[in-house]
């Protein structure tokens, strides 16, 4: 089996997973009044999950690119920044210093500008504050919209 | 002629100036290669919820009105699309630009934009309430079946492949699902506190639009190209005036098609864009010159993106079915307003749906001014080095979607979805047709279970759904609509398989 094969493979065995549990849920929870639309909606959902599974497996899914290692490489560190200010940071930190940590963190991890030079590092920082500084403007000061705090803003 | 009498609440100095920034912002996030429409729309919903209804109604048709016609703004500048309504113009535009001919390029594309985009809100004002009074006749299993008709025509007709695209449909119809049944009093597929409540749209529509394309700047590394633009040497506007008025064929075509192509759910304008370009070739007597540099090919491709854009919210406003992504974000912002588009929209919210139908009327013009006098200024913006863009439209959605109820679950709910989606689309499937099972959801939900109470006290359920006139010939469309798609795939598929065997066959020889 070719390695484009299996990657539609993977994604199909999920997709029909949870086309299963939705399907499994809808036809056993009760009231069954409640669960009348999803009923419905469960049985084409698992059909072509399945048939879309089966496509995947005789190789005719072609859709869609996949990933490579390239990529994988490229977008680990983002997602983790994202990752960690979403479910950690903005809370622990603060609201405003989580983002600006993640927005300073994104732009020096991707900057393709050597990181070796004081300039541009000083360069990130001050587009990070302007632009964290419109932020704040528009969301705390503007719409008033009370963000968590953490150990900072 | 009604609309008329609703043109003050234009003019309000609140309503002008979000005409105005959404007219401008739309221009330069349009312009903005990697922003789409779609995500720009998305993105300026949190910010309706603190303005009137017509106010943030006002605010997202600017944008959408002008995030179309900026996307040209690097398509001929740059030759990057900023938007995928915007790749026909590239063919030509590009080529202009680079032969020293970037402002004369930009003046026709936002004149026929302007042309084509006043001439479909036109199409809006007059075709609507008509409509609107037909589908007075509708009942709980015909309004069902529309809901369906509209995710299987997105599902179908906006993706590659159109299992993957039903799927999606399904999906999102599920996620519609999650939460407390109001009627019954029971929680439904609640896995976790965060999902209490259900999935609001917002947040959702967020994470599925914007942090797909976040994840895809990621994806390109640090090592991005840099991109040059081309200077623009000034040019008279009264010649592009001139040029366009002689250019007859060509804007007729574009705005033509635009306009159907804009009436039927789910096309959207990247179609519109490249049908009327070919159209104008084929009836071109100089249509060898298009491709390189043909003024005519701007000219069509660009009123018929904008001439869609009018049209498209016809049946959003009528049927609660979008005409194209933008039109269904657009469904959202008007649902976490209170108002459920349909037969009666006219009669229940008259001052809000014709102030924001005057609203872009008066956009078009704003358009075409702005457009002319920044379109080289957006350009530098376009220029914007990925990674900001990247963690600027990140900070953005996670404060967006956590301004919407104050709430950590949606910001969550919202990285989910939207990394979900990026893995999704991955392997072939799409963000259109998940948010309009989302959307398209509750309605459907609710007009099933109406429709099941009324089947059980008349003839049962088969009898109720499946019979009657209109109900089997809305059966039969969502039947063409997946038929139609199963066998442009197979065509598509027929196509691929036969340009490889010639490639197979010549590798073969040499």
């Amino acid at each position: 089996m070719n390695s484009a094969r299996l990657q539609h493979i993977i994604p199909g065995l999920v997709v029909f997973g949870l086309a299963a549990i939705v399907t499994w849920l809808s036809f056993t929870q009760q009231p069954a009044e409640s669960f009348l639309f999803p009923r419905v909606i469960s049985i084409a959902f698992i059909g072509l999950a399945t048939w879309n599974l089966i496509r995947a497996a005789a190789g005719l899914a072609k859709v869609g690119s996949g990933f490579d290692a390239t990529m994988v490489r490229n977008i680990a560190p983002g997602l983790i920044v994202m990752l960690m200010t979403v479910f950690w940071a903005a809370k622990a930190l603060g609201f405003y210093t989580a983002s600006s940590l993640a927005f300073f963190a994104i732009y020096s991890i991707y900057d393709p500008v050597p990181l070796s030079s004081t300039k541009d590092w000083i360069k990130r920082l001050i587009i990070t504050a302007l632009f964290m500084g419109v932020i704040y403007g528009l969301f705390a000061l503007l719409l008033q919209v009370q963000t968590p705090r953490g150990i900072l803003l | 002629m009604e609309f008329l009498g609703f043109f003050g609440g234009v003019f309000e100095p609140v309503s002008l100036m979000l005409l105005f920034g959404g007219t401008v912002g739309g221009l330069i996030l349009g312009a903005t290669p990697g922003l789409s429409p779609t995500m720009a729309v998305a993105l300026l919903i949190p910010f309706t919820f603190h303005l009137s209804p017509t106010q943030g109604l006002i605010l997202l048709g600017a944008a959408y009105t002008s995030t179309v016609a900026g996307g040209a703004v690097s398509a001929i500048l740059l030759k990057i699309p900023g938007a995928p309504a915007n790749i026909a113009t590239a063919l030509d535009g590009n080529a202009m630009a680079k032969r020293g001919e970037g402002a004369r390029a930009l003046q026709l594309s936002f004149l026929s934009s302007g042309v084509g985009g006043v001439i479909g809100v036109l199409l809006l004002i007059f075709l609507t309430p008509v409509l609107a009074e037909w589908a007075l006749k509708f009942g709980p299993s015909h309004l069902f079946w529309i809901a369906i008709l509209g995710v299987t025509v997105i599902g179908s007709l906006d993706s590659k492949s159109f299992v993957k695209g039903l799927l999606s449909g399904c999906i999102g119809l599920w996620l519609s699902q999650i939460g407390y049944d109001e009627i019954q009093g029971t929680e439904r597929f609640i896995f976790t506190d965060a999902l209490t409540g259900g999935i609001h749209i917002i947040p959702a529509l967020i994470g599925l639009f914007a942090i797909p394309q976040v994840m895809e700047m990621f994806a390109k590394g640090r090592n991005q190209a840099v991109i040059d633009t081309i200077d623009v040497p000034r040019y008279a506007i009264f010649d592009s005036i001139r040029e366009l008025i002689q250019s007859m064929r060509a804007l007729s075509i574009g705005t033509v098609i635009g306009s159907v192509i804009g009436l039927i759910p789910g096309v959207g304008g990247q179609i519109a864009g490249l049908v009327a370009y070919d159209q104008s070739r084929k009836f071109s007597p100089k249509r060898d010159e298009f491709g390189k540099g043909h003024p005519e090919g701007v000219i069509a491709a660009e009123s018929a993106n904008n001439a869609m854009v009018g049209p498209s919210l016809v049946p959003l406003l009528t049927l609660s079915i979008p005409g194209s992504p933008t039109a269904a974000v657009l469904l959202g912002g008007l649902l976490i307003h209170g108002i459920f588009p349909g037969s009666d929209i006219f009669d229940k919210h008259p001052e809000v749906v014709w102030t924001f139908i005057n609203s872009m009327l008066l956009g078009q013009i704003l358009m075409v001014v702005f457009g002319l006098y920044t379109a080289a200024w957006a350009a530098r913006i376009a220029k914007a080095p990925v990674p900001i863009m990247a963690a600027g439209v990140l900070v953005l959605a996670v404060f967006g979607s956590y301004s919407v109820q104050q709430s950590m679950g949606d910001v969550h709910i919202m990285l989910v979805l939207g990394i979900g989606m990026f893995v999704l689309e991955k392997f072939g499937f799409s963000a259109a047709p998940l948010v309009l099972g989302l959307i398209l959801g509750p309605i459907a939900g609710d007009y099933f279970t109406n429709g099941s109470m009324i089947a059980a006290a008349q003839d049962g359920p088969w009898v109720y759904f499946f019979t009657g006139e209109l109900n089997i010939v809305l059966i039969a469309l969502v039947i063409a609509s997946i038929a139609y798609s199963f066998w442009s795939n197979m065509l598509s598929g027929k196509k691929e398989k036969s340009v490889d065997a010639v490639a197979a066959s010549e590798e073969a020889k040499a």
